[in-house]
């Protein structure tokens, strides 16, 4: 038997020595790399639009600009027409309340509460021309502006409170002639800054991207990926990929990391087999507000205090308003620890209208958990608010909020609640009683940016330990490392104390016994 | 008394292999259940899964050992003398009593041990054998990777391992301890080094008791 062993040893011995010698694994390229090949060659343009004699005259209005385009591209103004974009709106099932078109356009929210009323200096982020009350013709092609999103010089500006209209100065010819496939500062300059600020709504979307290193976003660096914005929201007939669950309700059109990562990215498998319950961002973006701070509190209740009976504000050493007569109080904050939830890719919403619930009224409600199939753990910022309601109709309601002229009713002018209310209300076509208080209320947006570099994302330990696990409030799941039993641990404990108490008082016993038997020896 | 070769050399092997096994997977083993912290979770994690393997392939060898050599027979409990056994390990110890069961190459484990192993090999390993591999392929839901079994969370698996692993604890203490009950204080631990005891012979046995 050992011979046999011994001679089998002999033999395979040599061989696994000229194998190690003479065979080299082939190289495999991982993943990742195959990945960045692909995404190297980046898209040039198949057509010059400064050689289209069509765009080489002067545009008296941006209208013109919009006929010119359709007059090329036609029926693209059909499909622009079609997306939230331009609606503002989008029609989806919402669990337990069917099918709901929910949009800026009628959405409430706890940054600014809603666009009625306010429209004409909201809606300088809307893809339109004079879109400056609920009464705006949503079928007429021309007032499309395809610039804000396909101008490629950058000299496209927006005019502030004038309903979506650009700044009248600007060389149209120049900048119909520029037109491309949209760049990250069309895209950056309504979704960095919406909800009155750099970063202010989202979190892991803001001007530091246009100049990010590694550090920042590994896509969007320049010395990274640098992608742009369309690299991964790619659109199909004007439809952009990517939802956002503040107004969106259903598991569709999203855009998820996988689809270019695949669900199994990593080379150890139990951190792949993590991907079943972990989305990518979890671990992916440890921090967000990185670079400048985001609004994580806002409290309507403090606004409308006047200094000599003027409006004022006070500023933080970021510049940020952190007092506003306008808009109260408002908190910012940098380099923030998402909070985590469970979410499976649809969200219901407060619709303006409802009755409050439950305080703080969330405002939308991702209604997933561990025993959902499809449900992950996602990182969320949670905007926390507090903001006017009605308390005898016990609902949230819309202050009109601005207006170019005094006396309109806009708070920003006269800074009056009971008017504002009372105005933005009736705008809306819903009762109120004219009492109003405060409430408090929240709204989750998930964090999908500013992903970090591999070696920043988050440790094992980072969830699994006792006491400080980032995913303490995920309590619906056994987490190895941060929860145990307490009794089997207790009982477990005490089991091994009673065998060591057990084993030191038999071995003493033993002791002493030994020692009597020696003395005696010694007597005799 | 008669120097006799009572455990071979596999069995000597397997016998400190699993030891070192089983002392590492606790300690790696409580590391993961958040205990303390000496090796960081990802490691400890990552050692405690190769030793979770290694015990395996040692456990299938021994196996096959134990049937293909008929050491198995060791294990066959027995309540005959079990009581004289207790009652040595209260009483009679302390007063230098001679074991009441002889060691002999063909029992070398008295009727306490063959309980005790037996328990270990046929309920405990396989518990957290059981348990352990559940631990490391179930997921839920059901993913691509996982074992497609319908429990929905890990806690039951988690909790019977802990259990499981508590009660490995106290039995190596305990045995730490017996390990110096045997002729001398050290004679087993020797036996498991060398393979050789000193054993007594059957007559030596019955001379004993005459001279009493």
């Amino acid at each position: 038997m050992k011979k046999t062993i011994g001679l089998i040893l002999i033999f395979l011995l040599p061989v696994l020595i000229v194998y190690l010698l003479f065979f080299e694994p082939e190289y495999k390229p991982t993943k990742l790399e195959l990945l960045k090949q692909s995404m190297q060659q980046k898209k040039k343009p198949s057509v010059d639009h400064s050689k289209f004699a069509e765009l080489n005259k002067k545009f008296e209005r941006p209208q013109d600009v919009t006929k010119t385009c359709i007059s090329c591209h036609n029926k693209r103004d059909i499909e622009v027409m079609a997306t939230s974009h331009w609606r503002w709106l989008i029609d989806e099932y919402m669990e337990g309340r069917g099918i709901i078109s929910l949009g800026k356009r009628n959405a409430i929210n706890n940054h600014c509460i809603s666009i009625g009323g306010s429209e004409g200096s909201c809606n300088r982020c809307h893809i339109g021309y004079g879109y400056d009350s609920k009464n705006f013709d949503f079928t007429k092609a021309e007032n499309i502006d395809c610039l804000s999103c396909h101008d490629n010089s950058g000299l496209y500006e927006k005019e502030k409170e004038a309903a979506g209209y650009p700044k009248s100065n600007l060389d149209f010819t120049k900048i119909a002639q520029s037109v491309g496939r949209p760049k990250m500062d069309n895209c950056g300059y309504c979704h960095f800054n919406g909800g009155g600020g750099n970063n202010s709504k989202h979190g892991d979307l803001e001007e530091a991207l246009y100049t990010a290193n590694r550090e920042v976003d590994v896509h969007l660096a320049r010395d990274g990926a640098n992608f742009e914005c369309v690299d991964c929201h790619k659109a199909e007939n004007h439809n952009i990929k990517g939802r956002l669950y503040t107004v969106a309700s259903m598991n569709r059109n999203r855009l998820l990391c996988e689809d270019c990562h695949s669900d199994a990215p990593h080379s150890e498998s139990i951190i792949n087999e993590h991907t079943t319950k972990v989305a990518c961002q979890t671990c992916h973006i440890p921090t967000y507000a990185k670079v400048n701070q985001t609004k994580t509190f806002w409290d309507w209740s403090k606004a409308g205090k006047l200094k000599d009976g003027k409006p004022y504000k006070i500023d933080n050493e970021q510049g940020n308003d952190i007092y506003l007569s306008e808009k109260g109080e408002i908190r910012w904050e940098s380099n923030l620890t998402p909070e985590y939830v469970w979410f499976k890719g649809t969200a219901t919403h407060y619709l303006f209208g409802d009755t409050i619930k439950q305080v703080p009224v969330k405002l939308n409600e991702f209604n997933a958990s561990y025993y959902d199939m499809n449900s992950k753990i996602y990182p969320v910022k949670i905007m926390r608010t507090i903001q006017p309601y009605d308390p005898v109709y016990n609902r949230l309601v819309s202050p009109k909020l601005w207006d170019k002229e005094d006396g309109k009713g806009a708070f920003w002018k006269d800074f009056d609640w009971a008017k504002a209310i009372d105005t933005g209300m009736k705008y809306a076509n819903l009762e109120w009683s004219g009492k109003y208080g405060f409430v408090e209320t929240e709204m989750y947006w998930l964090l999908n940016h500013m992903v970090s570099p591999k070696e920043h994302s988050l440790k094992c330990v980072d969830c699994h330990t006792r006491n400080d696990s980032r995913l303490k409030t995920i309590n619906d799941v056994y987490l190895p490392g941060r929860d145990r039993n307490i009794w089997i641990d207790n009982i477990g404990i005490a089991l091994i104390l009673a065998v060591v108490f057990g084993v030191v008082a038999h071995g003493g016993t033993r002791i002493i016994y030994l020692r009597k038997k020696k003395n005696h020896k010694g007597d005799k | 008394m008669k120097k006799v070769y009572i455990y071979r050399g596999f069995e000597r092997f397997w016998h400190w292999a699993q030891a070192f096994l089983v002392f590492f997977l606790g300690f790696t083993g409580f590391e993961v259940h958040g205990s303390f912290s000496f090796f960081g979770f990802e490691q400890a994690v990552k050692l405690h899964i190769i030793a979770a393997y290694s015990l395996i392939v040692l456990i299938i060898f021994a196996i096959f050992w134990h049937f293909a050599t008929g050491e198995w027979r060791q294990y066959i409990p027995t309540l005959e003398n079990i009581n004289k056994q207790i009652r040595y390990y209260i009483t009679g110890i302390f007063q230098n009593a001679p074991h009441p069961v002889r060691k002999t190459v063909l029992s070398k484990i008295n009727p306490l041990q063959r309980l005790v192993y037996l328990g270990l090999k046929i309920v405990l390993f396989p518990l957290m054998i059981t348990t352990g591999i559940l631990y490391l392929f179930y997921r839920f839901p059901q993913g691509e990777t996982g074992i497609k079994i319908t429990i929905n969370n890990l806690s039951t698996i988690a909790y019977w391992h802990t259990i499981g692993a508590f009660l490995l604890v106290a039995f190596v203490i305990a045995h730490l301890y017996l390990i110096t009950t045997g002729q001398t204080i050290t004679s087993n631990l020797k036996a498991m080094i060398t393979g050789y005891e000193e054993l007594e012979e059957e007559n030596e046995e019955v001379k004993d008791e005459n001279s009493k």
